[in-house]
Order: C-alpha cells, then sequence, then structure tokens
C-alpha cells in the first residue's frame, strides 16, 4: 500500500525519530512510504490556541498536501484529532475546503489505527526487550477513540514486559499551550502522572503522541528518575539484531 | 427598558457571582498550594467518580438516555418562546404567579419585594444555583432580610463566609475537621462536645436549622424542572431541607432558568435517570419534591415563580455555545476534571466552577469578562464523556478561546508562527535556524517568558542532530 | 415593554439562525416490564431502608413503633394495631405532628430499579408534612404498585397533585461525599410490601 507520511511539526523538527520509526516499520511491513515535502503544521495549536484565523492558510495547505493521496498515516493522535475534528470547522467559511477537509480526514490515521483497522496487522514482529508501561493520551483515548489497539500492538511485541499505568486515563497536564498559560497546574497533573509511572517500576514510558511524551519526558528528566519517553513506533520499529 | 433585537444582553457587571477578582491562573496557583484543599478535592473526587460509575454501568440504556436527554435540550432549546410561554399558563391557572426577570437586578428586586410583603424578615433556602449566581443573598440582607441556607453545605460555606466552590457539594473543599470547627465557632447553640464523625456533624445541623423550618414563613427555592405541559415544577435533594422549605412556609418563591424548562411531564423520565447517577452517584437521590402551583391545604399557599435571564438568552444567540445551556447540574464534569480536581472551584471566580464554569461563566458575562476561563482546561475530553447530557465541553471552549481577547504580543507570535508555517522553506530554515535549545541554553532552563512556565518544570529534549525532513532527503 | 416581552424578543433574536429541531430518540427502556420485588427489596436495603414483607400489617407497625403515629384521614384503619395513640391528620399543627413517634402512610408507585416510593398526598398518603417532620416513616406498599423502571412510575403519575418521590431515609453526600442517613427528614424508613391481600 502507498501511505503518505503526515510527520507533524513537533515530530519533524523535535522527535525525528518517531517519524523515521513511522517510515521503517511501514516499510518493513511492505509498505510505500511517501513524504509530500509542502506539509508544514495542521494548525492545531493555533486553533486550540483561539487563532483559528491564522489557522486557516494552514488548513488549507494541509488539505492541499494531502488529498492526493489514498491513505495518510501519522505518529500523533493529537495531530490526527485536529484533521478529523476541526479542520473542516476552521473551514466553515469556504465550505468548499470544508468537503475536502472532511475527504481528507477520512483517510486520515493515527498510527495504531492504520495498523489494526486498516492494515490488519497486531504482530509487527518487534523486539523490544524492557518494561514498559503505556500512557493512552487523551486525543487517542477520546478523540480518536484508538481503544486498546497500541496496547495490542504492544502485547505482541517480544521481550516487552508491559505494565499497567494506574489512573492511566487522566491527562497528563499537558494540552499544548494549557502547559505554558497554566504551568502550574499542568506542572500538578503532570506531578500525579510521574508519581503513576515511577509507580509501575517501567523504564520506558510510551505513547502515540511526541507531544505529550515530551511533556512527561521533560519532567522525568528533570526530575533525574531515570525512566526513558519513547514513542510507541519507536518501539514497534525495534527488531531483534 | 429597552434592548436592540439581535444585540446579545450579558448579565450585568456589579451584581452576583459570576466574576473572579483575579484570572484563573494567578488563582490556580494560590489554590495547588494548598496542601488540605488538594487533599480534600482529591479525595472527594474520587470517591464520587467511583460510585458514579457504578451505578451507571447498572443501567444497560445509560447512552440511549444520554441521546435523549441531548435531544430534549436542543429541542427546548428551539422551542423556548412556546414552552415558557406554556409554562406561565400552566402556574397561573393552578393558582401560582409568574414574574420575568432580564437580568440578577431585576429578580434581586422582585423576591426581595415579595419577601418584604409578607413582612417578613427571614427567609429558608433551598440550595440553588440561579439564586446564588444573581448574589440574591446580598441583595435580601441590604434589604434586612436574614437568609438561611438550608443545605448541609451550603450552610457548611455561609457560617464559615466563605464560598461555595463546586456545584452539588459547595463544601467539597472542607474535610470533616474543618467542618467541626466551623460549627463549633459559628452555630448558634451547638454542643461543645461536638465530634468530626458525619453522622454527628449533621445532626448538628438537624438540631440547628429544626427550630428555623418550624417557625420561618418565606421560603426561597431554585428548581431542576420546569414542565411546560403541566406548570409542574421539580426540586431534587437529598437531606429533606428541599422537602422543608417548600412545604412547611407560607409562601415559596422559586428562582429559575430560563433554560430549565422541560416540555412534557414524560421528559422526566429521562433526567430523572440521568441526573442522580450523574450527580451524587445514587440510583436515585433520596427525595425530589413536585408541586404544581398551589394545593390548597397543603404546603405554601402563595407561590411565586420568577422566570431569570441573565445572559441566558447571550448564551442562547451562539450557535456553538448554546449547547452550555443544556446542562442539568450535576456536576459530573467537575467530578471527573483533572484541572478542577487540582485547583478546586475558587479558582474560577464563578459559581459555576469546572469545565461546565468554563464555558458557561464568560458566555453569560461575556468572554472578555472571564477571558482566562476558556484556557482554564487541558481539552483532554473528560467532561465531554461524562457529560449525561453529551454538551461537547472542549468544542465550545475551543470556539470560546476563539473570541476571547488575546495578548498583542501573543498574537503577533502567533501570526509569525502560522506566516512561517504556511511557507514550507521558511519553515525548514526555521527549523535549522532556531534550533530551540539556542535560545533554551541548556536543555530548556532559563526560557525567556511566557515559555519560562514550561521550563521551570520541565526539561526540553536535547535537540535532534537532523531533522525528520533533512534525514529523508539524504536516504 | 414588560421584561417577559423583553425576554421572549431576546430569545427569537437569539434564534433567528432556526436551530435543527431534532427528533427525540425514545430508544431507551420504558417498558412494561415485570417488576422484581426482590429487586426494590435489595434497593430499599442497599439505601439503608427497613423492609418487612411477613405477617399482617398491624403485626408489622407493632413492631416497629409504639407510642404515638400520624396518619392521614384515608389509611385504612384495619392497618393499625391495637395499643398505639393514633393522630389523624385533620389539619394538625406542625409541632404536633413533629411531636409523634412516627407516621404511617401508604403510596403511590414504588420503583423496583432505584429503590423508590412516590407519595402523591391521596386520602391515604395524606399532607407532603406528615411524612416529612415525624422521625420515624412507615410506609404500606402493595406488591401492584412496584414499576420496574422511572419511566413506568411517571407514566402512572399524575402531575397536578403534590408529589414525593423518596428513596431512603434521608441523606447528605455533603461531608467528604460520603452518604450518611439522616439530616432532616425522617431518619428511619421502614417499608411494609404486601401483596394486596392480607390486609
Amino acid at each position: 500500500m502507498r501511505i503518505a507520511l503526515f510527520v507533524t511539526c513537533l515530530a519533524d523538527t523535535m522527535f525525528p525519530a518517531a517519524a523515521k520509526a513511522t517510515v521503517l516499520l511501514l516499510e518493513r511491513l511492505g509498505h510505500e512510504v511517501v513524504f509530500p515535502q509542502e506539509q508544514t503544521c495542521c494548525g492545531q495549536m493555533h486553533i486550540n490556541t483561539g487563532y483559528q484565523k491564522d489557522a486557516l492558510p494552514l488548513v488549507r495547505r494541509h488539505v492541499r498536501t494531502f488529498e492526493p493521496y489514498d491513505v495518510v498515516v501519522a505518529p500523533s493522535g493529537s495531530c490526527v484529532g485536529a484533521v478529523r475534528h476541526q479542520h473542516a470547522m476552521v473551514a466553515a467559511g469556504d465550505p468548499g475546503l470544508a468537503a475536502r477537509a472532511t475527504e481528507v480526514a477520512a483517510r486520515t490515521y493515527e498510527l495504531s489505527e492504520l495498523l489494526v483497522d486498516v492494515l490488519g496487522v497486531e504482530d509487527v514482529g518487534a523486539y523490544y526487550p524492557h518494561r514498559v508501561t503505556y500512557h493512552p493520551t487523551c486525543h487517542s483515548l477520546r478523540v480518536l477513540r484508538v481503544g486498546d489497539k497500541p496496547l495490542r500492538l504492544l502485547q505482541h511485541v517480544r521481550g516487552l514486559d508491559l505494565v499497567e499505568l494506574p489512573a492511566a486515563e487522566q491527562c497528563c497536564g499537558f494540552g499544548g499551550t494549557f502547559s505554558v498559560k497554566n504551568a502550574d497546574t499542568s506542572t500538578a497533573m503532570l506531578a500525579d502522572k510521574m508519581r503513576h509511572v515511577l509507580d509501575t517500576g517501567a523504564d520506558v514510558c510510551t505513547a502515540g503522541d511526541a507531544s505529550c511524551l515530551m511533556h512527561i519526558g521533560g519532567g522525568l528528566s528533570r526530575l533525574r528518575t531515570g525512566v526513558r519517553t519513547v514513542h510507541l513506533a519507536e518501539i514497534l520499529a525495534s527488531t531483534e539484531a | 427598558m429597552s434592548t436592540f433585537l439581535g444585540m446579545p444582553v450579558r448579565a450585568p457587571r456589579g451584581v452576583g457571582h459570576l466574576r473572579g477578582d483575579q484570572s484563573f491562573p494567578a488563582a490556580a496557583k494560590e489554590a495547588l498550594g494548598n496542601s488540605q484543599l488538594r487533599r480534600n478535592l482529591q479525595h472527594a473526587t474520587t470517591t464520587i467518580r467511583g460510585k458514579s460509575g457504578r451505578v451507571i454501568a447498572e443501567l444497560p440504556d445509560w447512552q440511549e438516555l444520554r441521546s435523549a436527554g441531548s435531544a430534549l435540550k436542543a429541542y427546548t432549546m428551539a422551542n423556548l418562546p412556546l414552552l415558557l410561554t406554556q409554562l406561565e399558563e400552566k402556574v397561573t391557572a393552578a393558582g401560582g404567579v409568574v414574574h420575568w426577570a432580564a437580568d440578577a437586578n431585576e429578580a434581586n428586586q422582585i423576591v426581595t419585594d415579595l419577601v418584604a410583603r409578607t413582612g417578613e424578615k427571614r427567609v429558608i433556602k433551598v440550595k440553588s444555583m440561579a439564586t446564588q449566581e444573581i448574589g440574591l443573598n446580598e441583595a435580601l440582607e441590604a434589604a434586612g432580610i436574614a437568609p438561611v441556607e438550608t443545605d448541609l453545605a451550603e450552610l457548611i460555606v455561609q457560617l464559615g463566609e466563605d464560598k461555595p466552590s463546586h456545584i452539588l457539594v459547595p463544601a467539597i473543599h472542607r474535610n470533616r475537621a474543618e467542618i467541626r470547627e466551623i460549627f463549633l465557632r459559628a452555630m448558634p447553640g451547638v454542643d461543645p462536645k461536638l465530634t468530626d464523625d458525619p453522622p454527628v456533624l449533621a445532626g448538628a445541623a438537624r438540631r440547628y436549622l429544626r427550630e428555623i423550618f418550624m417557625r420561618t414563613k418565606v421560603a426561597v427555592s431554585g428548581a431542576n424542572f420546569g414542565i411546560a405541559e403541566t406548570g409542574t415544577l421539580a426540586v431534587v435533594e437529598s437531606e429533606g431541607n428541599g422537602r422543608m422549605c417548600l412545604t412547611l412556609p407560607d409562601t415559596l418563591i422559586t428562582v429559575m432558568g430560563i433554560e430549565k424548562v422541560v416540555p412534557a411531564w414524560a421528559d422526566l423520565e429521562v433526567f430523572l435517570q440521568l441526573l442522580p447517577r450523574a450527580s451524587t452517584g445514587e440510583r436515585m437521590n433520596p427525595y425530589t419534591s413536585m408541586w404544581t402551583g398551589v394545593t390548597p391545604g397543603d404546603g405554601p399557599q402563595n407561590f411565586h415563580l420568577v422566570l431569570l435571564d441573565n445572559g441566558r438568552t447571550a448564551v442562547l444567540a451562539d450557535e456553538v455555545g448554546r449547547q452550555a445551556l443544556h446542562c442539568i447540574r450535576c456536576s459530573a464534569c467537575l467530578n471527573v476534571c483533572p484541572v478542577y480536581e487540582r485547583t478546586g472551584g475558587h479558582a474560577y471566580g464563578s459559581v459555576y466552577p469546572g469545565p461546565i464554569g468554563a464555558v458557561l461563566s464568560p458566555q453569560l458575562t461575556g468572554v472578555e469578562d472571564n477571558a482566562s476561563l476558556p484556557y482554564a482546561s487541558s481539552l483532554c475530553g473528560a467532561c465531554f464523556d461524562a457529560c449525561p447530557v453529551k454538551i461537547d465541553i472542549p468544542s465550545i471552549l475551543v470556539h470560546l478561546r476563539n473570541q476571547a481577547p488575546h495578548a498583542r504580543t501573543e498574537a503577533a507570535v502567533m501570526a509569525a508562527a502560522a506566516y512561517t508555517m504556511d511557507h514550507p522553506r521558511l519553515y525548514a530554515s526555521a527549523q535549522r535556524a532556531a534550533k530551540l535549545a539556542r535560545i533554551a541554553g541548556r536543555r530548556g532552563r532559563g526560557l525567556p517568558p511566557p515559555l519560562n512556565g514550561w521550563s521551570a518544570s520541565r526539561d526540553l529534549p536535547s535537540p535532534p542532530d537532523e531533522t525528520f525532513r533533512d534525514w529523508w532527503r539524504g536516504r | 415593554m414588560s421584561s417577559k416581552d423583553v425576554i421572549l424578543d431576546r430569545i427569537r433574536a437569539a434564534l433567528a439562525d432556526g436551530p435543527s429541531v431534532p427528533e427525540i430518540p425514545r430508544d431507551y427502556r420504558r417498558g412494561p416490564a415485570e417488576a422484581d420485588l426482590d429487586l426494590l427489596v435489595d434497593r430499599l436495603v442497599d439505601y439503608k431502608a427497613v423492609v418487612h414483607r411477613a405477617g399482617t400489617i398491624p403485626d408489622a407497625i407493632a413492631t416497629i413503633v409504639s407510642g404515638s403515629v400520624v396518619v392521614p384521614p384515608g389509611l385504612p384503619r384495619e392497618w393499625l394495631p391495637v395499643g398505639l395513640e393514633v393522630l389523624v391528620d385533620d389539619g394538625l399543627s406542625p409541632e404536633r405532628i413533629a411531636a409523634a413517634d412516627g407516621v404511617v402512610t401508604a403510596a403511590a408507585v414504588a420503583v423496583a430499579e432505584t429503590g423508590t416510593i412516590v407519595l402523591d398526598a391521596s386520602p391515604d398518603q395524606g399532607r407532603r408534612i406528615i411524612s416529612l417532620l415525624p422521625d420515624l416513616h412507615i410506609c404500606v406498599l402493595r406488591a401492584d404498585q412496584v414499576v420496574a423502571s422511572v419511566p413506568e412510575a411517571v407514566a402512572r403519575l399524575d402531575p397536578t397533585r403534590p408529589l414525593t418521590w423518596i428513596s431512603g431515609p434521608s441523606a447528605t453526600s455533603d461531608i467528604e461525599l460520603n452518604r450518611v442517613e439522616g439530616v432532616h427528614g425522617p431518619r428511619n424508613l421502614h417499608v411494609i410490601l404486601t401483596d394486596g391481600e392480607n390486609h
């Protein structure tokens, strides 16, 4: 299958390992990955911070960039959520664009959705000999409703010791610009999330969103906990030797 | 009184409790430092989430009930003029008197005048969000009338000279030890040997209020539902203080927001299932009272219903925001909100705290008067899932953020970022040049404002050697 | 212009976009379903009511209360055991009612699924005040008054009557969100469940 990668601006700039892993994983599974160069950012930060007017050109760009492709994947529940639930709204003043945005959204998948629902695979042949806990990010969980798909993928990874995260469904406190505008509350939420991660005894905390992992990982690093954050794609891309 | 058609009229300033003294982040910072508050809230919200989840799981048709509740509310809002007129006719026909209050000042005046006409100097009150919203207690006190809150939590708040912090449990921020201290300090005639055992505390409230119930001639209540088809009002409660107020006095004055009207009697079959399970986590609350006008020989012989706008029509005018009026005040969204659980209700500055408050208060007042509230959420979506009438709170928050006034510097940064991201070559060179780390210094410490909010507690990741784009090009 | 006209005009202006009026989905359970008396008892007991199913009504009442009871004027007198002081409510003062050791009423409807009893102020249930002020409420319920779910109860009731829905004794969740029985209403609720024949 020919799959267009919607890399997301955050993974592109700060977490290329998650994006590279997405490419290598899909290629290993026998698919062709293309990277449309004109893509930049889906505009979620602008939309969620109250700048829909500024986001409109970004929505237009995203739609134009990805509408030639039958299947689009992103290693982010949050960015796929924005495409699926916000792009048409931002484009409401331009019905033609809104309709195109809806069509692109219908063909855009978060990585675990693509693997399980579209490609029909749960065992991707990965090997990752670590104790891992999974944080279901809010937008994967409650906007996209990915359910237990990421867990099913992780359960098939050889060598991986999957431990359940207590109070997993509580937000980590990132929330985009929330983490800056309400930094104190965000930090209080993060403190509890980190406590739960540490309680599992895992050495790796994984999730399907680089943004939440940046937040959780930033806190775990600041406290020198020794627990790493690793994107789900990187675990699924890992193989023995 | 005059109004321009089409111009939404907000809740007036200078009266009531819809606007806080400080922004949410500033108030939240103070609250977060109160360890007792944090502990009380965490315990209480965890308890109620568990209870509610268990009784909701007992119903095989919970999602169908939510859908029906949501549709009933949308139907109600679309037919509000007809339904309110019908409610007025039915209440009037059953011996009640209906008053219309365009805002808080008018509502306070109507109620104060009605009490003054009875000659009474004291009223008993059933917990009511609408009367708190309009600041009725202050208005009554200014007229020399003493309002006595009879709900246990409201009594704790009133005796503690405190502010409510939760829609359902206004004293949720207090634990039993603090409640005991408040009673010992402020409850007339309290037993000095009072312990902090909850049944003992409840017993103290029973003794104190019993005399007052028996001797007070006027009661003020809110209403959970007002049935247009029949003129029936309903108050849902637990303790029996509601029954006392609705049964014993000669005069009953009920203040009801216009959005609380329910089309038909049979529609209660939906809301009476949704509300208790979402709210207190009970299959049914201990007491629900329903009355239609005046019943000769039974209960108050004078009944007044005050229908309140106070900004609700402005909410109704917003196509996205109007669903905030669907709220049945269960407070499920507060109990699941990770922000509320840590800051408590006072940080929101309004009588409507939590996620629903963050969308309702700014719409009632105009978003410029509560500009920080739409941002008091990480948009995690737990509130939407918990809402028994399926109010899409995250979408309203995003919608209101788009209406909120923005700081000039932030707006400039956002515009510049959008411009850069709409020009891939600029974007790519910005990626290479900026290398966030250079501004950030060592691992994100010492970022300039406002980004220092991040670096205060979190490291930034080490910048990668190459972006994904670079890697792809080099393959 | 009256405030009523002002508000109605504001509403009409607010609805100028003509919001779509949805069809109300009624695919939740509306009954009729068979009422499960054991479920009712379980729910009542769960919320700290005491349930009596054996024996005659007077025998049951005799085990619950001695002294004085308030009764509504239409309560069947054969329900009451000998030896009780019976205060028939013909407009008793609140003080007299509050001073009684208990109150005995019938009921209009009960909901098994929620453990709820509804009083509708019929002659055998009386004014709302009598079931409120005494600390003990004894409610006699016939099996044929029990419905399975809330929608069936709503359908049976007459909204023009004053209605009191009672689910267990008076309670509060205001202290740390834990339910505590016993605030202003009767702290003791006893339900005598009969098959409707052995009065």
